[in-house]
């Protein structure tokens, strides 16, 4: 006869949350000084910095004020932020910026909606959308809105532009130069392998001193491109070749099967590349691309060095004043802050992308 | 296509030429021998190349050169291990000699530092040593940092492995030069005065005028002593090869603790001995206004090491970590399966499947540490692009200096790029 026993159950300390703990910071013996050391330093880094950034910090806008407390005085951020944003753009012209940015962010909005994908009007948004944001931010011309030239642009704004206008212009390039390290041509693929590889081969720096340096002087002397030109020049042609390099990954990735049906249906080199190759490569590479950007937009930081004023250059500008001079740690704080936020967003972006899209692997 | 990219080749040529003129600048390498005249504040010494340098030079490649033919005489087959002898003679011949002609020659070894009367050329050599210097501590220190990192990623803590997440996160979404302005105008000058510096008992002294360490004094004896510990780093190479051979024919390891021991300790204290007391300690004293002796690094120096070191190892640990789970489970377990202990399964099993999805990459980060250390440019640190940019201003030879810029960091580029290949031979999967 089978005696029912009642089921038992697992002790109190290797379920729930006593459980948990024992598992993950306390077994073995090791382990429980490894969490105790790692707990100290946590503290020990975190407790001064949350001192200065909360309990000791101000908001107010009296220099004077804060100046009377340890902490930091974030009444600095309160008073600076619009310059942070656009640089020394006029203040009463910054709706301009804003605007631009509402557009381009309804336009984004309006390509998420499943149903209008592929609309052709939308389309011809996208295509016009981004002389509209120029004509908006610079002015000027037939606008009849007072023109801001660009060496009033800065902040977040410039750095923003920087990155997206690099990465739009390296997109095109960088094809070109995949396909050509990919094709067999006798001048194109030596040209191209020696652009990628040189250009992958110096810092970005020496590229940027480049392009506002050397580039005037090969360019005829009544042509007078400005600063932030230059710049976009420069950070385009660098990272071309590193997107060249992620697009030939996704041109070798492919299969050679798909090579042989495009050219067995007799299709010519450009056709066959325009329909068959790649819309499935540039598929693949996505989310490399998107890692690609991240890494322009934290390079457009070095632009301070040739004398345009970006996110973080501003951090100069603005603690100079003497009304808040020195205040560098909220500066760079703030900085920081819309950097990380940035680019983690845009990292979380890329690991959905490389979920959602299949690799040609798989 | 290709006439339309000779005419602009072309037109930029002409264009530069009419540029030049009308600015007045010549163009050519010959500035490089005119005076620099502007100061540069972290000077390291050159050996010339000429005299006992040059001698030293001509005998490495010599040494390298003979010793590769030997090896190549004695090995049985391509690519099979060298016998005994044959590796001592090279080891005698791509090592000894060199120290030798070193210490025949060591009176006649040139060294040149920087001052405001040399020329220009010294100029960018002294910056490109710079950079050699920040560029070999950032690579040790972020592969050191990151390794450690990735093994607080994967160790089963979890309080450990959340803060090791989060440290690569915070660091590898902020820009470098953020980071490098981070260290050096928050940390570094956030520290205290000379007067309130921290003082660890003259072993190591922080205050805002930068780092101070004892400095190594070489004495009478230092050649002696030196030779002798190279000496001893080879034997116990050799001692050690011979153990694995033994282990690999007769399962058995040969002994290697006693006579590597021996080697390593008795040579270097024989050759104390014979030549007295190879180095002495000069430690920082605190003298007027700021500390004099020992090794002295500039805030700018420390602040770039340390920033590029923060920022590169959260991107090596990634790849460390990456490297380590991409071995499969099976594999591990198989090891356990065939009773090894953590310590082999690790060494024998792991470590060489994880070292061949490691190194491509991390090839790119140490390339990545050469070419970031081109910011010092933002804090003031002399490398080879500040002070070109120096030179740059100075005398406007925009196309040579950029020229110069990119040669050297290519050549940099392609080293780098070339032995981390062999390596990468070396270890790479042999297939069938």
């Amino acid at each position: 006869m089978a005696v029912d026993i009642p089921d038992r159950l697992p002790p109190a300390t290797s379920v729930g949350v006593l459980g948990w703990v024992r598992r993950n910071l306390l077994c073995p013996w090791y382990n429980a000084l490894l969490s105790a050391a790692t707990a100290f330093l946590i503290a020990k880094a975190a407790a001064p910095f949350w001192n200065w950034a909360v309990t000791n910090a101000t908001i107010t806008l009296d220099p004077a004020v804060a100046k009377r407390h340890t902490g930091a005085a974030w009444g600095f951020i309160r008073e600076m932020w619009p310059v942070f944003m656009t640089g020394i753009y006029p203040a009463e012209e910054r709706w301009r910026p804003l605007l631009a940015l509402c557009a381009v962010l309804a336009v984004a909005g309006l390509t998420c909606v499943r149903r209008l994908r592929g609309a052709g009007w939308l389309r011809a948004l996208w295509l016009t959308t981004p002389v509209l944001v120029f004509a908006c931010i610079r002015g000027g011309g037939i606008t009849g809105l007072p023109e801001v030239g660009t060496h009033y642009w800065g902040g977040l704004m410039l750095t923003l532009l920087l990155s997206v206008v690099a990465m739009v212009a390296a997109f095109p390039v960088s094809v070109l130069l995949a396909l050509g390290r990919t094709s067999d041509m006798p001048v194109a693929r030596p040209f191209c392998v020696a652009y990628i590889e040189l250009v992958r081969g110096v810092p970005l720096i020496t590229i940027l001193f480049m392009a506002s340096v050397v580039l005037p002087l090969f360019l005829p002397s009544d042509l007078d491109l400005d600063k932030v030109l230059r710049a976009m020049a420069g950070i385009t042609m660098f990272f071309s070749a590193y997107l060249a390099e992620n697009i030939r990954g996704g041109l070798q990735g492919l299969s050679r099967g798909q090579y042989e049906a495009a050219d067995a249906l007799g299709m010519g080199y450009w056709t066959k590349m325009r329909v068959v190759i790649l819309p499935q490569a540039l598929r693949i590479v996505i989310p490399p691309m998107v890692n690609n950007f991240i890494g322009i937009l934290k390079d457009t930081s070095l632009v301070g060095i040739v004398g345009l004023v970006d996110l973080l250059q501003v951090a100069f500008a603005t603690t100079s004043n003497p009304k808040w001079f020195g205040r560098l740690a909220e500066a760079y704080t703030f900085i920081a802050f819309w950097y990380w936020v940035l680019c983690y967003g845009l990292s979380g972006c890329s690991r959905y992308l490389e979920r959602r899209i299949p690799s040609a692997g798989k | 296509m290709l006439g339309g990219f000779l005419w602009l080749a072309a037109s930029m040529y002409r264009n530069t030429l009419e540029n030049l003129r009308t600015r007045g600048i010549g163009s050519g390498f010959g500035f490089l021998r005119s005076e620099a005249g502007f100061r540069i504040g972290e000077v390291t010494g050159l050996p010339l190349p000429q005299g006992g340098f040059l001698y030293f030079l001509l005998s490495l490649a010599a040494g390298l050169l003979l010793s590769r033919l030997v090896a190549r005489r004695l090995a049985p087959g391509r690519g099979g291990p060298l016998p005994g002898k044959g590796l001592a003679a090279c080891l005698a011949l791509s090592v000894g000699l060199p120290l030798l002609v070193l210490y025949a020659f060591r009176h006649s070894v040139e060294i040149v530092r920087y001052s405001e009367s040399s020329s220009y050329l010294v100029a960018l050599a002294t910056g490109l040593a710079n950079t050699f210097k920040v560029a070999a501590l950032g690579c040790a220190g972020s592969t050191v940092l990151g390794l450690l990192v990735a093994l607080g990623r994967l160790s089963p803590n979890w309080l450990l492995g959340t803060l090791c997440r989060w440290y690569v996160e915070l660091n590898r979404n902020l820009p470098v030069l953020l980071q490098l302005f981070f260290w050096y105008f928050i940390v570094l000058r956030g520290l205290p005065g000379v007067a309130q510096s921290i003082d660890l008992g003259g072993w190591l002294v922080l205050n805002n005028r930068g780092l101070f360490l004892p400095a190594l004094v070489p004495r009478e004896g230092a050649w002696l002593f030196c030779g002798a510990v190279a000496a001893a780093l080879c034997g116990v190479w050799v001692v050690l090869r011979r153990s694995r051979r033994m282990w690999e024919e007769t399962g058995r390891p040969g002994r290697r603790a006693l006579p590597g021991a021996l080697l390593l300790l008795g040579l270097p204290a024989l050759a104390w001995l014979a030549g007295g007391t190879p180095f002495s300690l000069d430690f920082p004293v605190l003298q007027g206004f700021n500390y004099k002796g020992g090794t002295g690094l500039t805030p700018e120096f420390t602040a770039l090491v340390v920033g590029l070191t923060v920022y590169i190892s959260a991107f090596n640990a990634e790849i460390i970590r990456a490297g380590i789970e991409s071995v499969s489970r099976g594999q591990r377990e198989a090891a356990r399966a065939l009773a090894m202990n953590e310590r082999q399964v690790m060494r024998v099993v792991i470590l060489p499947q994880a070292m061949r999805v490691i190194v491509p990459p991390l090839t790119s980060e140490y390339l990545a540490v050469v070419k970031n250390s081109s910011l010092a440019v933002g804090i003031g640190y002399p490398d080879f692009v500040s002070v070109g940019g120096t030179i740059l201003n100075q005398s406007g030879q925009a196309v040579e200096i950029v020229g110069i810029w990119m040669g050297v960091f290519l050549c940099i580029s392609l080293c780098i790029s070339f032995c981390m290949n062999v390596y990468n031979a070396r270890i790479a999967l042999v297939e069938r």
